[in-house]
């Protein structure tokens, strides 16, 4: 599905997404979750659920809250000092914010892709093997195998299998940030999160991306955050419009875009606040 | 005016201008250092004035200068040597004394190992009382001994150092072993025959040596008998003659050897004639060992503490003040390292270390006094802001996004910090490394009170266990500059040398450096991304 943009929201929209159920294998429920950075509040009881194996997009404008939201997912929140949550996360059946439980082995199963392609200076294939490294996966073929399926996986493999040792910071923005999702689909994770991956691409290589992203749904449950509501609605099974650390409305993306419930989530779509 | 000024034109000069300045200054410096210290090797010819007395002097053009007081009349210093016989190795004589200029071809320049240079003819070559040869003959019979004559010297100063210096050291922990016993309440038994039965055997192979010490010195009988000016007459062993030299019938070839040869004098022997002679080896180990040292001991703390400071700690009061205090620490006086170094490292720890375990060789203070581990330790301190400031650049040039990526991909903190972040920032440490060393290489005035000496009896490095002995002391080339140019009895003699060894000084500084900025340049290659 590679090509220009649609023209209108209607023409993105997939034929099956209106026979999509609502919810259906929940693997993230979100419940009550508020968050504040100090005294501003940035989350207001925020409660919904993302499906298994399907995409699940939120837009918004600027500052509502789509990075916190998804950073919770995957605790990096705890990296920034003085924030502040209340409300429950489950993933898989599994509280995330319980006592005892090791972050480590969370962001085993929810991996996270950031907005600015973020490789190590290192070669490219020690950038993918890297995950599978701290697993604990010593053996060279071994290693060799996880990098070919994960650069395949992520459309990569083509331009970049004969020189695997050259450093990945002499790649295009657009190959660095395949490498960045193919470096953490190496370790087979659960939950994919990305964080406006295509926001500094252009557009063939958004293209490329988002083909990657409904190719990936088979295995992987997707949560991607993007400022670019043609781009949710191209992917997207699932829709969520936050304003100001709300959930203003979730529902199917066919229904939200064509259909919405709130009139904030229609103004935004129609463009009168951007 | 202001026109001329905002076409940028006068920014560009004054600029421009100001970098030439500090260029030329540092070449000048250079070209100085460079044409006095290479200048001390080159063998000159001989000149042999007559004076308008009648008298001659014979002797190699050192200097030429203006007679003060009176203009346009000059005077030249010439190194004479035989300073046994006229006592002083340089004179001075006015231009206008003197009536005849002639570079004789017979005029010999012997090097001694004591005394220094001697200048003049040689009449004869002796052994015991008979003369062996006379004239022209003696001085090629010469020249062909001279060989053999230097190997048995290098074999006598061998035994004497290697062998019997050996069998020194051994003794000596034989009898701190039988101390440390003693001291414990054990003075018979089966430890202490077994250690007293050890120093047998050594006392007989001392005497071996000693014998074989005195043969080799009765072997060397012969002596030379030259004439210098004024008719004195002057006989030397041949034992104690390091090269002789016809310097004006050498060409520009073989004056090359010889200089050539000169050079590697200098940098593999030991120095003579109160550090005014011979070569600077054991100065260049001493310095390199030292930088070795300090370098092993700076590293990891420099870098551990610059890793807390920005990756563990929490950012806030507490850190900044420790953060500007490592920044004024780098603005004390050297001197005053080595006064902490002497009063915390040598009397507290040093001392501290004797009576814990030296305490058989007290009251001769083991660790309780100045070496090399001591001096090492005070340049590192010195210099760890230095490391601490460059690494920490190095640690926040890596952008937070590569810290996230890791940590998203599950790795620990301790992961990405050893797996993502070193590599990433070896580089910085690398430079951080480089200007440590650079400013270690040049400090002075704490060595002085933390192990260097003017001579030292042996490297901290040799062939007996534990083989390197941060006990010792060492000998450093930049304190030997400054001995040999302002405490040396023999200050015309002296000066030279002082450049050759300041040359030899920035040449180990550039060396070091090229090296570590060659790795830093691998290392930057590989990774790819780095600010400093």
């Amino acid at each position: 599905m590679a090509g220009p943009g649609p023209v209108t929201i209607g023409q993105a929209l997939k034929p099956d997404a209106l026979e999509a159920p609502i919810i259906e294998m929940p693997m993230v429920e979100i419940e009550k979750v508020s968050l504040w950075y100090g005294e501003k509040m940035a989350l207001k009881e925020i409660s919904m659920s993302v499906p298994k194996h399907r995409v699940t997009a939120y837009i918004g404008p600027s500052g509502c809250g789509k990075s916190t939201l998804l950073r919770c997912l995957n605790r990096m929140n705890d990296l920034v000092d003085g924030v502040k949550m209340t409300g429950s996360i489950r993933i898989g059946g599994t509280d995330i914010y319980g006592p005892g439980l090791d972050v480590t082995e969370l962001r085993k199963r929810v991996g996270m892709v950031f907005q600015k392609s973020n490789p190590f200076p290192k070669s490219i294939f020690e950038n993918v093997a890297y995950g599978p490294r701290i697993l604990g996966v010593r053996n060279r073929s071994d290693l060799e195998g996880m990098v070919e399926r994960s650069l395949r996986a992520a459309a990569l493999w083509d331009e970049v299998h004969d020189r695997l040792a050259d450093s990945a910071l002499g790649l295009s923005g657009g190959q660095q940030q395949r490498l960045c999702i193919a470096r953490a689909i190496a370790v087979e994770p659960d939950v994919l999160l990305m964080d406006e991956p295509c926001s500094a691409l252009d557009p063939i290589a958004t293209a490329k991306i988002e083909e990657l992203m409904l190719e990936l749904k088979n295995s992987y449950t997707i949560v991607i955050v993007t400022h670019n509501m043609q781009q949710a609605a191209r992917v997207s099974d699932h829709t969520g419009f936050m304003l100001l650390g709300e959930l203003i409305e979730f529902g199917v993306t066919r229904q939200l875009f064509t259909n919405p419930r709130e009139k904030q989530t229609e103004d935004y779509i129609t463009g009168r606040f951007g | 005016m202001s026109k001329l000024w905002k076409s940028g034109e006068p920014f560009i000069w004054l600029t421009g201008g100001a970098l030439a300045v500090a260029l030329l200054m540092v070449a000048g410096l250079i070209a100085l250092i460079l044409y006095n210290g290479l200048g001390f090797f080159w063998p000159s010819n001989v000149l042999r004035a007559t004076l308008a007395d009648g008298t001659t002097m014979t002797g190699q053009l050192a200097e030429r200068e203006p007679v003060p007081g009176r203009a346009g009349e000059y005077r030249i210093k010439m190194k004479v040597g035989n300073r046994d016989i006229y006592g002083a190795d340089f004179r001075w004589v006015d231009e206008n004394q003197i009536t005849r200029r002639e570079y004789p071809a017979e005029v010999a320049l012997i090097e001694r190992s004591e005394w220094g240079a001697l200048i003049g003819t040689i009449k004869e070559l002796r052994d015991g009382g008979r003369t062996l040869a006379t004239g022209p003959e003696a001085w090629v019979d010469v020249q062909r001994r001279l060989p053999e004559v230097t190997r048995i010297r290098r074999e006598i100063r061998r035994i004497e150092t290697r062998e019997i210096g050996g069998i020194n050291y051994q003794q000596e922990q034989l009898r701190l072993g039988l101390k440390a016993l003693e001291l414990k309440g054990i003075t018979s038994g089966p430890e202490v025959d077994a250690l007293k039965a050890k120093l047998a055997p050594l006392q007989a192979q001392y005497k071996v040596q000693e014998t074989r010490l005195v043969e080799l010195r009765k072997s060397q009988t012969a002596t030379v008998l030259v004439q210098a000016d004024g008719g004195k007459d002057k006989e030397w062993p041949l034992a104690l003659i390091v090269d002789v030299r016809f310097p004006n019938t050498m060409g520009v070839a073989a004056k090359t050897v010889y200089y050539a040869g000169r050079i590697w004098e200098f940098v593999s022997d030991e120095p003579r004639e109160s550090n005014t002679e011979g070569g600077v080896f054991p100065a260049i180990f001493g310095t390199v060992m030292m930088v070795v040292i300090m370098s092993i001991l700076v590293t990891p703390l420099g870098v551990l503490a610059a890793f807390y400071l920005r990756e563990y700690a929490r950012q806030g009061l507490f850190v900044s003040a420790v953060r500007i205090a490592v920044n004024n620490l780098a603005g004390v006086p050297s001197i005053v390292f080595g006064v902490f170094g002497v009063g915390f490292f040598i009397y507290f720890v040093g001392g501290s270390i004797d009576q814990l375990f030296y305490a058989e060789a007290l009251p001769t203070p083991t660790y309780g006094t100045g070496g090399i581990l001591w001096a090492s330790l005070t340049l590192a301190l010195l210099t760890v802001p230095v490391v601490i400031v460059a690494t920490e650049e190095g640690l926040a040039a890596i952008p937070r996004g590569t810290r996230e990526a890791s940590l998203a991909l599950s790795a620990t903190k301790l992961e990405t910090t050893l797996r993502v972040v070193l590599p990433a920032v070896m580089p910085s440490i690398l430079t951080g490394l480089i200007l440590a060393m650079a400013r270690a290489a040049g400090e002075v005035a704490p060595l002085m009170i933390t192990g260097v000496v003017k001579l030292a009896p042996s490297l901290p490095l040799d062939g007996y266990w534990p083989f390197l002995h941060l006990d010792r002391k060492f000998m450093h080339l930049g304190f030997h500059i400054y001995d040999v140019g302002f405490q040396s009895p023999n200050v015309d003699a002296a000066r030279p040398m002082v450049f050759a060894t300041t040359l030899l000084l920035l040449l180990i500084v550039v060396l070091l450096n090229l090296f570590a900025i060659g790795m830093r340049n691998r290392l930057r290659r590989r990774y790819a991304t780095s600010a400093v």
